[in-house]
């Protein structure tokens, strides 16, 4: 049995109680995370100086920070840090430095927590493998031949290895549940305005949504609840109340709780050691006392369609704004203006960013409209309904988090559709606006993690988690990956 | 209908992107399949369904977006071009805008 794991409550408890120190703390992360990033490849950034400043900071002032005070955190590199880089996996933003920090990032910050670094992940979001990144793909920490998913897959490599408790990443189809399954981590991806965008570089406006990485389904409570909430800088975050998600999980007994399985998601294309998991999953949820309900989600099958035309349609507006002019790359010596765009994006944009560049604006091109997006709108209308219909029913919807655990790095690089198919549980969630949570819930024969996913009612994150928790705390992962801190 | 590498040059042109050959010959079979694929939503008569445009949620529809309209700090002129790939006097500085009139008629 190995050591448990340093979650946040266990660093806590060793900070209050004078056992530890910020600085070791800090120290102690920041020293796997450059021991391992020659093997994982999950950090772009690692920023010894400022983190170590941070925590000189708070251990010398009793009482500074809140809730996260001391606990190491790594983000996102398409998330703001001030004076940290945001490449966000491109060519195109090599080298720049916003000159601000995200909401995410301030709040993050006021509660005392100590960003170590940013993390690798597929270039703008847009990948399921973590392959897309201009800066080398991020390796799985239970195999090294593999991916770990993505995009948000820096974020996920460095929860698992144990470097850090706890990460941001960011969601559009499902970057964050999707990588928290394939590396045996909770990822939790919020109802849609309920986290803050402002300082996260957009990529599918109606789509995208920080999320978090946890060890365990308390710390990514935690960190949930500390960046939740109503932001003036962006006009899409709902003025609802953030509960006490971490204070609320709850115990085990889940008499009254009723579990959605829509079995019609279940059967051809998922493979069969994930769904063994994900059937064991749902009768340990039948043990615990739920009632396991039958729900359909008869539109469901259409998510990664709808899903291809809005996120790249929305990308097309949104990487707009990379023209070589006011940050980030710029081509050397064009003749004039034109020349200078077409060959800016052409240098600095990837093969992926580019399909889905050309994609969002023949889907939006004069004459297709209709056809595409306004239809794409249509469908996401009949998808969130069936969402609404199965919550008359049900209290959560459970479907594997991944049709397949970790695939082999290279392997579907070549065929853009069959990685797109990654995403098909996940991004039904970002469709409907509602939150989702991806729980580890075993090992493959071979060794590789499984997850299942809980997706709720809008606003409910505390409904989610608590099952989540329960689940968790009747059957935790034991394992742990190979390479680890 | 088809997606032709003619239709692909028209689209990269339009998305400002200058694509080489060989991208060409690999994008153009491989934005068709997509585009095969997503066409799979015509099978489903949506014209009585509503477009999901907006706020996904009733809440979210409600918070006022709106705030008055004042003058406020903003990040100033000299962060806003510290990261300018070629700032120039205050300025940002880029090629030759006005075209020659042989390149206008492209416009």
């Amino acid at each position: 049995m190995s050591a448990p794991d340093r979650t946040i409550e266990l660093i806590t408890s060793e900070l209050s109680g004078g056992n530890s120190t910020a600085q070791a703390v800090v120290t102690r992360s920041l020293d796997a995370a450059e021991r391992l990033n020659g093997t994982l490849n999950a950090f772009l950034q690692i920023d010894r100086e400022g983190a170590l400043r941070r925590a000189q900071e708070l251990d010398g002032e009793p009482g500074g920070g809140g809730a996260l005070r001391g606990i190491p955190v790594a983000l996102k590199d398409n998330i703001c840090v001030r004076g940290m880089q945001a490449t966000c996996g491109s060519r195109i933003l090599a080298g720049y430095h916003p000159p601000y920090d995200a909401t995410v990032t301030e709040r993050l910050k006021a509660a005392g927590a100590v960003i170590v670094g940013k993390t690798n992940c597929d270039e703008f979001a847009m990948g399921s493998s973590n392959e897309n990144s201009a800066y080398g793909a991020v390796r799985n920490p239970w195999d090294t031949a593999r991916v770990p998913g993505g995009s948000s897959g820096g974020s996920a490599a460095a929860v698992a290895a144990r470097i850090v408790p706890a990460a941001l990443g960011s969601e559009t189809g499902g970057s964050v549940r999707q990588p928290a399954a394939l590396c045996g981590v909770v990822g939790v991806k919020p109802t849609y305005g309920r986290v803050s965008r402002y300082g996260l570089v957009a990529f599918g406006s109606s789509l995208d949504q920080v999320s978090v990485f946890g060890l365990t389904v308390r710390d990514a409570a935690l960190i949930l609840q500390t960046i939740a909430g109503r932001d003036e800088r962006d006009a899409t975050t709902a003025d609802v109340e953030v509960p006490d998600y971490a204070g609320n999980l709850g115990g085990g007994d889940l008499r009254g709780a009723r579990i959605g399985v829509p079995r019609a998601l279940l059967g051809e294309g998922v493979d069969a050691d994930v769904r063994a998991r994900v059937e064991e999953a749902v009768e340990a949820y039948r043990e615990l006392g739920a009632e396991i309900v039958d729900v359909e989600l008869p539109h469901a099958k259409y998510s990664i369609a709808v899903y291809y035309i809005l996120a790249t349609a929305e990308a097309s507006s949104n990487l707009a704004r990379y023209d070589g002019v006011r940050y980030g790359f710029r081509a050397e010596d064009p003749k004039d203006l034109r020349e200078m765009y077409k060959r800016t994006r052409e240098e600095g944009f990837g093969t992926e960013v580019k399909r889905r560049i050309m994609l969002g604006t023949y889907v939006l091109s004069s004459g297709y409209y209709d056809a595409y997006y306004l239809k794409a709108q249509q469908v996401r209308t009949l998808i969130q309904r069936d969402f609404l219909n199965a919550f008359e029913k049900c209290d959560a919807v459970l479907t594997p988090t991944t049709p397949t655990p970790a695939f082999r790095l290279g392997e579907k690089t070549d065929d853009p559709l069959s990685m797109y198919l990654s995403d098909i549980y996940t991004c039904m969630a970002n469709l409907a606006g509602i939150p989702g949570v991806s729980v580890p819930c075993g090992l493959t024969p071979s060794g590789l993690p499984v997850g299942f996913q809980l997706m709720g009612r809008h606003w409910g994150e505390a409904d989610i988690l608590r099952l989540a928790h329960a689940y968790e705390q009747a059957h935790p992962l034991t394992e742990r990956p190979g390479v680890i801190a | 209908m088809p997606i032709t590498e003619s239709d692909i040059q028209k689209i990269a042109a339009l998305a400002h992107l200058e694509i080489t050959d060989e991208e060409l010959h690999t994008l153009a079979p491989q934005v068709a399949s997509i585009v095969a694929y997503v066409e799979q939503l015509s099978e489903l008569d949506t014209s009585a369904v509503e477009p999901a445009i907006g706020g996904l949620t009733p809440e979210g529809e409600r918070t006022a977006a709106v705030r008055e309209d004042r003058t406020r700090p903003s990040l100033g002129q000299r962060l806003a071009l510290e990261q300018a790939p070629e700032p120039a006097h205050g300025h940002f500085r880029v090629p030759k805008v006005i075209a020659s009139s042989e390149e206008k008629e492209n416009f």
